[in-house]
């Protein structure tokens, strides 16, 4: 027997492998992009990043429909994108097993809301299961699988952060070998014109029934009888820290988040005298629980906002007597400490272009990507951020709603091929002057460099067929294009200005090659001392690699830049903005590797 | 065997998740149920990076409580100000020489707090406290990214598993090019007399 430390969602990898998966699809998001590139290294599935999570789906419940298991993996928000997949796929149902993987992330650790993705499986109509660990995470995609085929239906497994970025010990097992399903052509069944729809309706919701009497035998809701004085309704990770708190408690720990056992909560709460749901974020079960006549308690103890911790859930049950030791008191006089947010590398071409929008004073409408750090201080560019391509609709719509100064989209390349192109569309179609300023880095860069159209690197590594991002937005009809490099600083505040003055829609393309992927052109630049007298001007483009010098100015008293040797990547930003040319360009390289490159 | 927690923080592009994979890998050697959590994404954009990673018969949550860490493994020494409440007051503190002031304190009002500070908070926080000059070291070997491996051979001489597991899991890590620096930079961690 084999036994590995894996991550939830490398498990999830292991787990599509071992129960026969033969075509996965996804778009990279945290916290699930680690799952298809762990699938991607099976050579017996294909994996495809897709273009956005709708795209994804449709490939993996076209290659469900075709007979092969299939998966298409995402985080929370990624759902919503494909969500009108997941409706139909609901009435269609499958012909081979479909499991779609979907990573939720209590806490914003890396997203633009809390949502609670359990409400997709009573919404759409289909199963749900949720693990507890890495090893669970692995044996409810096969057992999702052989659900869907069971019962003709998608079936969705759900993660938190704190299961997809957890690792746990994982018995390893070989990979299960199925006989394509063969395809016969069914409209009936697969085409969602009313008429058959309308026919698919009951179907679906006599499958439910049928689902929710497997519930009360899913080998995944597990009671766990102790003293009976309290009762815990729990999943995911909530159940591991609930353990901890009560350890003398009783659990019903459901791996079946929907649909939910009537019988076996019944039947649960007869034997407790107080029931007590510990889940993260909305009340779900407790909704369901209280609406079976059941009385339970949830949100009145827990928080309904954010993620749950060990610690979190022990004050919580302190507070509310639940238990009588308190937790250990911490408190240090730490004083008060910086903070420190994420921000743009050093040498990122992003600050390039927000450093120019901010001298012009304009409306900054911002996309999802490393891009969206443009809000941060100290440069503080953007004025809204919403969701995947949302920046250049509500451009759009700013321009049309009487905006009192300029504004332009800013939106990445990955980004720009996920939910952009329908965007320009309509602007281009609708001739709303808008500026839009694609920021291509050439990957995607926030959830670790995945490949994507407009750099056409595939999943495996391989070179696809990279899509002209400039012959696209030609192709739509914008007449005023300009692809200026986000180092030439003085052409791309030119451009920028030209195309915010044009009066038709307008396209600026900001070639920033990502300084993970590309080399870097030159050696560090130093400050020279005697001719700086500490001014801030190049402290004040938020570049890591600049920092304070121990030495102080004579006359001002002030320190003086430094720039650390190690993080500088040569961009020359601090150059061009010291109004005492005391920075020193550093030498063009002739070795042009990129030593990020080689760190990472 | 007995229940251990550890946490180790850093700054992103430090190297906080390998050494913590480490911490696991050799725990899973040494016959112990593992668990290990950490968070990737924006926030390894250089913005602060946490791994916490527990040794145990059975282990059930994967995230240590404050005040239970019993090996506090800091690669920055704000981050260690940061998170010095997870240390259990029977636990020990490695701390590394290395400081990355945030862009805060460079373009704004934001100090950096003083190393008297820090040591005097962690002292009162922990039974114990190592300051290992890990960067000092690293940089003496060659490159300053061994510096975690540093740090995990000063954290390895408090704990009863065998050199060769760590040195086994830390060469197994990285690539052949890099072996032999790794072992000298874990055996000087591993033999440096460190101490407050």
């Amino acid at each position: 027997m084999t036994e590995a430390i894996l991550s939830g969602n490398e498990a999830i990898a292991r787990g599509a492998w071992e129960a026969g998966v033969e075509v996965a699809a996804a778009y990279p998001g945290t916290p699930s992009t680690e799952i298809l590139e762990n699938v991607s290294q099976y050579p017996e599935i294909y994996a495809e990043w897709s273009a956005n999570e709708k795209v994804a789906l449709d490939v993996a419940i076209g290659a469900a429909y075709a007979g092969r298991r299939a998966m298409a993996a995402m985080k929370h928000v990624g759902l919503n994108v494909a969500s009108e997949s997941l409706f139909y796929s609901s009435y269609t149902g499958v012909n081979a097993g479909l499991v779609i993987i979907n990573a939720d992330d209590p806490g914003l650790h890396s997203s633009q809301n809390e949502q609670d993705n359990r409400h997709y499986a009573r919404f759409a109509k289909v199963p749900m299961l949720e693990p507890s660990d890495s090893q669970e995470a692995k044996e409810m995609v096969g057992a999702a699988l052989d659900l869907s085929e069971q019962f003709d239906t998608p079936v969705i497994v759900r993660t938190t952060t704190r299961t997809s970025h957890a690792k746990s010990v994982v018995t390893l097992e070989e990979r299960r070998v199925y006989e394509k399903r063969p395809y016969e052509k069914n409209p009936r069944k697969y085409v969602m014109i009313p008429g058959f729809a309308r026919q698919r309706h009951p179907v679906v919701e006599e499958r439910m029934l049928r689902l929710a009497e497997y519930a009360e035998s899913c080998p995944y809701n597990r009671v766990e009888m102790g003293d009976t004085a309290l009762g815990i309704v729990t999943c995911g990770p909530s159940y591991q820290y609930a353990r901890e708190v009560f350890p003398q408690a009783s659990f019903l720990k459901l791996g079946m988040v929907w649909p939910l056992p009537e019988k076996l909560l019944r039947d649960f709460a007869a034997k407790v005298e107080r029931l007590i749901v510990v889940e993260e974020l909305d009340p779900f079960f407790e909704e369901h629980i209280r609406a079976l006549g059941i009385p339970v308690e949830g949100k009145s103890i827990f928080p309904l906002v954010g993620e749950f911790t060990p610690d979190v859930v022990r004050q919580a049950a302190y507070v509310a007597g639940l238990i009588q030791e308190p937790p250990v008191p911490r408190a240090f006089d730490k004083g008060d400490l910086p903070m420190r947010p994420p921000v743009l590398c050093a040498g990122c071409g992003h600050r390039d272009v927000f450093w120019s929008l901010r001298k012009l004073k304009v409306a900054v409408n911002s996309d999802i990507g490393c891009y969206a750090l443009g809000v941060m201080p100290p440069i503080g560019a953007t004025d809204t951020i919403g969701c995947m391509g949302a920046s250049i609709g509500v451009a759009t719509g700013m321009r049309r709603g009487g905006l009192e100064k300029d504004n332009v989209a800013v939106i990445g390349d990955s980004t720009f091929f996920h939910a952009g192109l329908p965007a320009l569309a309509s602007a281009v179609y609708n001739q709303t002057p808008i500026t839009v300023v694609i920021v291509d880095n050439r990957t995607t860069g926030m959830t670790g460099h995945q490949g994507n159209p407009g750099s056409g690197l595939t999943l495996r590594g391989e070179g696809g067929q990279r899509i002209d991002i400039e012959a696209v937005v030609r192709a739509i009809g914008v007449d005023h294009v300009r692809t200026v490099h986000s180092n030439q600083r003085s052409e791309l505040e030119q451009a920028l200005r030209e195309a915010i003055k044009h009066d038709a829609p307008s396209v600026v393309i900001a070639e920033t090659p990502c300084i993970f992927v590309s080399a870097h052109l030159r050696e560090p630049y130093v400050v020279v001392e005697e001719d700086c007298n500490g001014c801030t001007l190049c402290m004040r483009i938020g570049c890591p690699a600049i920092l304070k010098s121990e030495k102080l100015d004579e006359k001002s008293g002030r320190p003086l830049a430094f720039i650390d040797a190690t993080a500088c990547t040569g961009c020359g930003l601090c150059f061009d903005v010291c109004a005492r040319q005391a920075i020193l360009e550093g030498a063009l390289k002739t070795d042009t590797t990129s030593s990020v490159e080689a760190m990472a | 065997m007995k229940a251990v927690n550890f946490l180790l923080v850093g700054v992103g592009g430090q190297g906080t998740l390998l050494a913590s994979d480490v911490v696991a890998e050799v725990g899973l050697r040494a016959g112990a149920d593992v668990k290990k959590s950490e968070v990737h994404g924006m926030s390894q954009r250089g913005g602060a990076v946490t791994s916490h990673v527990r040794w145990g018969d059975q282990v059930r949550s994967p995230l240590c409580e404050k005040g239970t860490v019993d090996y506090f493994i800091a690669q920055e020494t704000l981050e260690a100000l940061r998170w010095v409440e997870y240390v259990s007051p029977q636990g020990t503190v490695v701390l590394s020489d290395q400081h990355i002031p945030p862009t805060s304190t460079v373009f704004g009002e934001d100090r950096y707090p003083e190393d008297g500070k820090v040591l005097e908070v962690l002292g009162q926080a922990a039974s114990q406290v190592l300051r290992v000059e890990a960067s000092r070291v690293a940089q003496e070997l060659g490159n300053l990214r061994v510096a975690n491996t540093v740090l995990l051979g000063a954290l390895s001489a408090h704990l009863e598993v065998p050199e060769e597991i760590w040195i086994a899991v830390i060469t197994e890590r990285v690539p052949e090019r890099h072996r032999e620096i790794n072992r000298r930079a874990f055996l000087a961690g591993r033999q440096g007399q460190w101490k407050l």
